[in-house]
């Protein structure tokens, strides 16, 4: 029944009520501009430069997206007394309020981009540092293309909002680094760029201070981890998970494709063998350089995956944006792994 | 206005918005031809053949982009002010960004956009990217003009996509400037074109 038929019989019963609801539904989804000033957005104590302000807690995904080598920061504040609905530990949901920043840094700091869930949705923003570091200013919704000058030399892209939300709308969920998987206190020491700084959220500490509700009680008795095969194993598919999966996984908006390169910790052992069924000897949509299988065990470079890695051609490149440079590490990382899926086969 | 009247209008508001998103789905893919027809959609997306007043479409391969047998051999290099160079077909162009191949848009799940959801139809046309998350989409496509129509548009469009035959036809790779640019007097950049290949 649409809004107008089920609205008409209790206009007439109850005409006051209807129009008053109808009167408070604008207004109570239209949510304030965004600030123009890093500062204004709850990240920093007012009159302080770079100090926290309350409720603010520093965190470290396990499995970081590459960025060109970009160091980075990231943080989360939750609305007083409001906690993370963990009941789906793959799509954990957040209360209204929520904001979570990340600054890039590459020889000074570069922006700070900042999610936020409104009552309308998540939106994206990303602010701007100065040269000189004093102040971060929103940037317009198409970004900054031509990008800000990097110290090393070079320049720096900020991307526009169609771009956040090219991988964060890609999936279920819109916050990519702040999960069960990602905050396990079972660390994978193989993960290529990993940042554990001590004052860091963990999933316990998330727990312990009651941040966190209704997470499946298996995965607090044990800490969350990809169920591989190998060590190697492990961390390519966590790799995979975060640089990759967010866009090819089986529930969004390329779901068509069929390549599921994102792990679920409410499925275990089933995610990972969907990973490699999606991928393993199967014939990719185009072939890119001699490559025509999306993995081929035993031949990184026969494989559409590793070459598209490996590329940064606007045409071949995987991801098709925020990064201009191939990921060396990970690259070695998943090449090992390929040459391992051989070795599996052997009787 | 007395406080019934008031009542209704506001009632009627949201009626007249469901009946507007209710269009029927003939209705629907009749207006997605209207605007693919006179959106220029076949002006690259549909073979030509030449006839006695110039090049006319191909009917029997609407929409179906550059033909797969056709070979396309290194553009001539263009002098003055010309800026790109065209085959018979009118499928294939040539310019600063290489060679770009027109996609075939009948619903052929493996050469078309068969695999394709309405979503991301409308995600690619607003964002230039294929699928709207993939490789940019290139010159002359003006995706930016087509992005500009509304959701219910862009919608139609792809739904009269739906209604063509499927036609077999897999569309060749881009080309990077280096192999297959007609080179320019004037090679700068068109603007929005990505970054040549390296």
């Amino acid at each position: 029944m649409g809004l107008a038929q089920s609205a008409a019989p209790m206009a007439r019963r109850h005409p006051f009520i209807v129009v008053a609801v109808m009167a408070l539904i604008p207004a109570a989804g239209v949510s304030k501009p965004l600030p123009e000033h890093l500062r204004d957005t709850g990240l920093y104590t007012p009159g302080t430069r770079d100090e926290l302000a309350s409720g603010v807690l520093p965190f470290s995904p396990q499995y970081p997206l590459w960025s060109d080598g970009a160091e980075k920061r990231r943080w989360i504040r939750l609305p007083p007394g409001m906690r993370i609905d963990a009941r789906d530990p793959d799509r954990w949901m957040f209360p209204v309020g929520t904001r979570l920043w990340k600054e890039f840094t590459l020889g000074r700091r570069l922006e700070t981009r900042m999610l936020e869930r409104t009552r309308e949705g998540w939106r994206f923003a990303t602010y701007v540092w100065t040269d000189d570091g004093t102040d971060a200013v929103l940037a317009p919704p198409e970004g900054v293309p031509e990008g800000v000058p990097v110290p090393s030399g070079g320049r720096w892209s900020i991307p526009g909002t169609a771009d956040c939300r090219a991988c964060h709308e890609a999936q279920p969920n819109p916050v990519l680094g702040f999960s069960a998987l990602q905050l396990s206190g079972d660390r994978d020491p193989g993960a290529p760029h990993a940042h554990d700084g001590d004052a860091d959220l963990h999933l316990q500490n998330l727990l312990e201070r009651g941040l966190v509700r209704g997470l499946p009680a298996s995965l607090v008795d044990t800490a969350p981890r990809i169920a591989s095969r190998s060590a190697d194993e492990r961390a390519a598919l966590g790799y995979l998970h975060a640089n990759c999966g967010i866009c090819h996984n089986r529930q969004g908006p390329l779901s068509g494709l069929g390549l599921d390169l994102l792990q679920s910790l409410a499925e275990g052992p089933v995610s990972v063998d969907r990973t490699r069924s999606s991928a393993l000897a199967v014939r990719a949509l185009r072939p890119v350089g001699g490559a025509e299988m999306r993995l081929e065990p035993g031949k990184p470079d026969h494989s559409v995956l590793f070459r598209r890695m490996s590329a940064r051609d606007p045409l071949d490149q995987m991801p098709p944006l925020g990064t201009e440079k191939p990921d060396r590490e990970a690259l070695a990382l998943v090449e090992r792994w390929i040459h391992s899926l051989a070795d599996r086969r052997t009787p | 206005m007395n406080f019934k009247t008031t009542l209704l209008a506001a009632l009627s508001i949201p009626c007249l918005a469901l009946a507007a998103s209710a269009t029927p789905p003939a209705s629907q893919a009749k207006r997605g031809e209207y605007l693919v027809n006179f959106g220029g959609c076949h002006d690259c997306h549909t073979p030509k053949k030449m006839g006695p007043k110039g090049p006319e479409l191909d009917t029997d391969r609407l929409l179906s982009g550059h033909p797969e047998q056709m070979q396309v051999t290194p553009a001539p290099a263009l002098q003055g002010p010309w800026l790109a160079a065209t085959v018979g077909t009118m499928t294939a162009w040539s310019g600063p960004w290489g060679i770009s191949y027109a996609a075939n848009l009948t619903p052929d799940r493996e050469t078309g956009l068969g695999a394709w959801t309405e979503q991301n139809f409308v995600d690619t046309m607003r964002t230039g990217r294929h699928m709207g998350r993939g490789r940019p989409i290139l010159p002359p496509m003006p995706w930016q003009m087509v992005g500009k129509l509304t959701d219910q548009d862009l919608r139609a469009v792809f739904a009269y996509l739906r209604t063509l035959p499927a036609v077999k036809n897999r569309v060749a790779q881009p080309t990077p400037p280096a192999a297959g640019t007609a080179p320019t007097a004037d090679a700068t950049p068109t603007p929005g074109a990505p970054a040549p290949a390296t």
